[in-house]
């Protein structure tokens, strides 16, 4: 593949359309210099560049986390990494680039050619736009603003200044200095006061193609009693030539407030996802992760929530998928900061071919947050005798009247399940697609239906050929 | 004359080094009903299931014939789709599978093609009124806590919708209620009269209400003695201990 063709399928994700736009390309590795012209070009606010120059040196010498996979972190090379591109729409990828694994898993999702197109890269624009502007003016008329990031600080610069880096600050850990430095796209959504907005609102490619990023920034507000539920990803193979995907999400939800903010990921085999999520819920508000992570090499990934206010409630429901050569290390982090809040995590994890899954949690409650309750079930599912999956609970109790239960299982699929299954008429292929699928069921009912649809014919596709 | 659905000849199986079948000769016709009773390992189970082509099981000698064709190298799916059934003495629980998803796909693989949704309602509507099941059950999971009455109609129930050849029953009777017990008969003589039907049972009350052709003795891997339905009755009356001098 060209350098150009690596570029174009680098661009189609940070949703640049300018069509006047020439284009500009950094040269691999980050300067003061390079976070000072993304700012410049972007036309932002001085403020802004202010905090990403501070959020570079941070990450300049901030040390690799701790927690996590932190050993094949090691390989990653920030200096050939390209930060930020930007360039016209006809730098376009040709088509015979696309592997023809990822091709053929277009086909067999029943993806639209357009689609598949955009999810190849090799077209920058997916035609669907309209679509977006007709739900977007949906929720103009109940005052919700939504907008890519980018048009977000520009148009209501004074919101963002107020919320952004509140939840996650660039001194979080190295890859949130990162992204504070040279986030580009993402979403931007205020709801207001009492406002429910009803339809999931979807930053999926169908809707909104500006919004996947490499480094995107995605800010949430919920004003007081307002609702939202927020879907992201898809789950078809989304082929990146960047390796490193380093994305940050603020979620607030003021009193009485809930947000909801499902995700499916499936990235390409070469990526790695280091995602930084968190949200805040204040007095008997509600904060609901659902976040389901299929491909990449490294997921690094632990959905947080941090409970503010009394009576707040944190859902956490999580899946993860992994397959040959991959590890998924996710979880979910929740922090009891006030009397009488409580908390839900189910994560549930299938390794195939020598994959690796591991649950990493977090739960802290602090001395004055009394009456708090938790729940954190983790089940992982293995389909042979190769792969691997581990769990990694950390537990930090500051007051004695919590009451917290903690239940893992590790399981098989046994040989009678297929045998049954197999005796109606399905091929060994099938029946494992059904296990699999009814193992992630808890979550998948959680999503929205197309999503939920295409999750489990990917699952059946993953199983094909797997077996012998 | 009436075909001949299912012909086992000297069969030997063999689990690891332990033999469990040792020489079984069985031809069961369209539109017949055998029924097989036998002591508690004696090796009904391990018959049905190698029928049904388990992969646990070994056949070192002997043959199995379906529809005229040795099915040795058969695969389990293709048994089933080419019309064979086996409703399990112990049902798999399968989480997360909803029994009418399981059912609508199980339908398709078994004929070969998606039925019509509409068309599949109906049937399914059908059956599951025949066999005084709640709607309900379509949306729980398959197996997933039911109770061992429950387990037993929905095995009866994805019989009726698989409109097999050869049904193979293994203990469909055991954990059903006196209703539910006459339900499910109801159900297999809605079928037993185009269907070879194979039940395995340790009771005389199923077979006062689905009647066998024959009556097949199963001790220590050998059927010692085939009879009419009258040899059910003297099994129950009389107990194992006088077909011990058979074996
Ligand atoms: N997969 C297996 N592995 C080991 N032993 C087995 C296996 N299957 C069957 N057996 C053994 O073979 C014998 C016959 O078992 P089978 O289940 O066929 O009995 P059964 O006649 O169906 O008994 P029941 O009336 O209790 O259902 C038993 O001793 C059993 O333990
Ligand atoms: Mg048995």
């Amino acid at each position: 593949m060209t350098q150009e063709a690596q570029d174009a399928v680098g661009d189609y994700k940070y949703g640049f359309h300018d069509p006047e736009s020439a284009t500009i390309r950094f040269d691999k590795g980050l300067s003061e210099q390079v976070v000072r012209d993304i700012s410049e070009l972007k036309e932002e606010p001085e403020w802004m560049t202010e905090i990403r120059v501070k959020a570079y040196h941070h990450f300049m010498e901030r040390e690799m986390p701790t927690w996590g996979n932190c050993e094949s972190l090691q390989s990653i090379d920030f200096d050939n990494v390209t930060y930020f591109l930007r360039s016209s729409d006809k730098t376009e990828k040709d088509w015979d680039d696309v592997p023809d694994d990822i091709k053929r898993t277009f086909d067999r999702l029943g993806i639209p050619e357009a689609e598949q197109k955009w999810l190849g890269g090799v077209t920058a624009q997916y035609e669907s736009e309209a679509v977006y502007h007709s739900i977007r003016e949906d929720l103009e008329e109940q005052g919700v603003l939504f907008l890519d990031m980018d048009s977000g600080l520009k148009e209501y610069p004074e919101i963002v200044r107020k919320y952004f880096g509140t939840v996650v600050p660039h001194t979080d850990n190295k890859f949130s200095a990162l992204n504070t430095a040279v986030w580009s796209g993402g979403s931007f959504i205020y709801v207001p006061k009492g406002v429910h907005v009803e339809m999931p609102v979807q930053a999926y490619f169908r809707i909104n193609a500006k919004n996947m990023g490499q480094f995107e920034r995605t800010l949430i507000i919920a004003d007081e009693g307002s609702s939202i539920h927020y879907v992201e990803g898809c789950t078809a193979p989304t082929y990146s030539t960047d390796s490193l995907h380093s994305a940050v999400v603020e979620l607030i939800a003021m009193e009485g407030a809930k947000i909801r903010y499902s995700t499916v990921q499936n990235w390409s085999a070469n990526v790695y996802n280091l995602v930084t999520k968190r949200g805040v819920a204040h007095k008997n508000a509600t904060v609901e992760w659902v976040d389901g992570n299929i491909g990449s090499k490294l997921t690094m990934k632990y959905p947080a929530v941090l409970l503010k206010g009394e009576g707040a409630h944190a859902e956490v429901i999580s899946v993860a998928y992994a397959g040959e050569g991959q590890h998924q290390d996710a979880g979910a982090k929740v922090h009891h900061l006030a009397p009488n809040t409580t908390s839900s995590i189910l994560s549930k994890s299938i390794s195939k071919n020598g994959g690796r899954s591991s649950y990493r949690g977090m739960l802290q409650v602090t001395p004055k947050a009394s009456g708090c309750r938790s729940k954190v079930v983790c089940d992982a599912l293995m389909l042979d005798e190769d792969s691997r999956s581990d769990t990694y609970p950390t537990m930090e109790i500051g007051n004695a009247s919590a009451d917290l239960e903690h239940e893992a299982s590790v399981s098989k699929v046994s040989g009678d399940q297929l045998f049954y299954l197999m005796s109606r008429g399905h091929t060994e292929e099938e029946a494992m697609g059904m296990i699999v699928n009814g193992f992630f069921e808890p979550f998948t009912r959680e999503l929205p239906m197309e999503y939920a649809v295409e999750l489990n014919r990917l699952l059946e596709l993953e199983m094909e050929g797997s077996i012998g | 004359m009436t075909e001949v659905l299912l012909r086992v000849e000297n069969l030997h199986v063999y689990v690891g080094e332990t033999q469990i079948i040792h020489g079984i000769t069985l031809e069961i016709k369209r539109g017949e009903i055998h029924a097989i009773m036998g002591r508690n390992g004696a090796g009904k189970s391990t018959l049905a299931n190698v029928i049904m082509g388990h992969p646990a099981y070994e056949i070192t000698d002997g043959t199995i014939h379906y529809k005229g064709e040795d099915i040795n190298e058969m695969e389990v799916f293709e048994r089933a789709r080419a019309g064979m059934f086996l409703s399990f003495q112990y049902p798999a629980a399968i989480p997360g599978v909803q029994v009418g998803t399981f059912l609508r796909k199980s339908v398709a693989s078994v004929r070969g093609e998606a039925p019509s949704p509409r068309e599949f309602r109906k049937e399914l509507n059908e059956a599951m009124k025949q066999l005084d099941m709640d709607k309900s059950f379509l949306s729980r999971y398959v197996n997933d806590g039911f109770s061992g009455g429950e387990k037993k109609r929905l095995e009866i129930l994805q019989m009726l919708m698989l409109q097999p050849d050869m049904a193979l029953l293994d203990e469909t009777d055991s954990g059903l209620d006196i209703d539910a017990l006459r339900i499910v008969a109801e159900g297999i003589n809605a079928v037993a009269e185009h269907t070879g039907c194979l039940i395995i049972t340790h009771y005389q009350r199923l077979l006062d209400l689905v009647k066998p052709d024959v009556v097949h003795v199963l001790i220590d891997g050998k059927i010692v003695e085939s009879g009419g339905p009258e040899l059910a009755v003297k099994l129950e009356q009389e107990g194992y201990d006088w077909v011990d001098a058979l074996a």
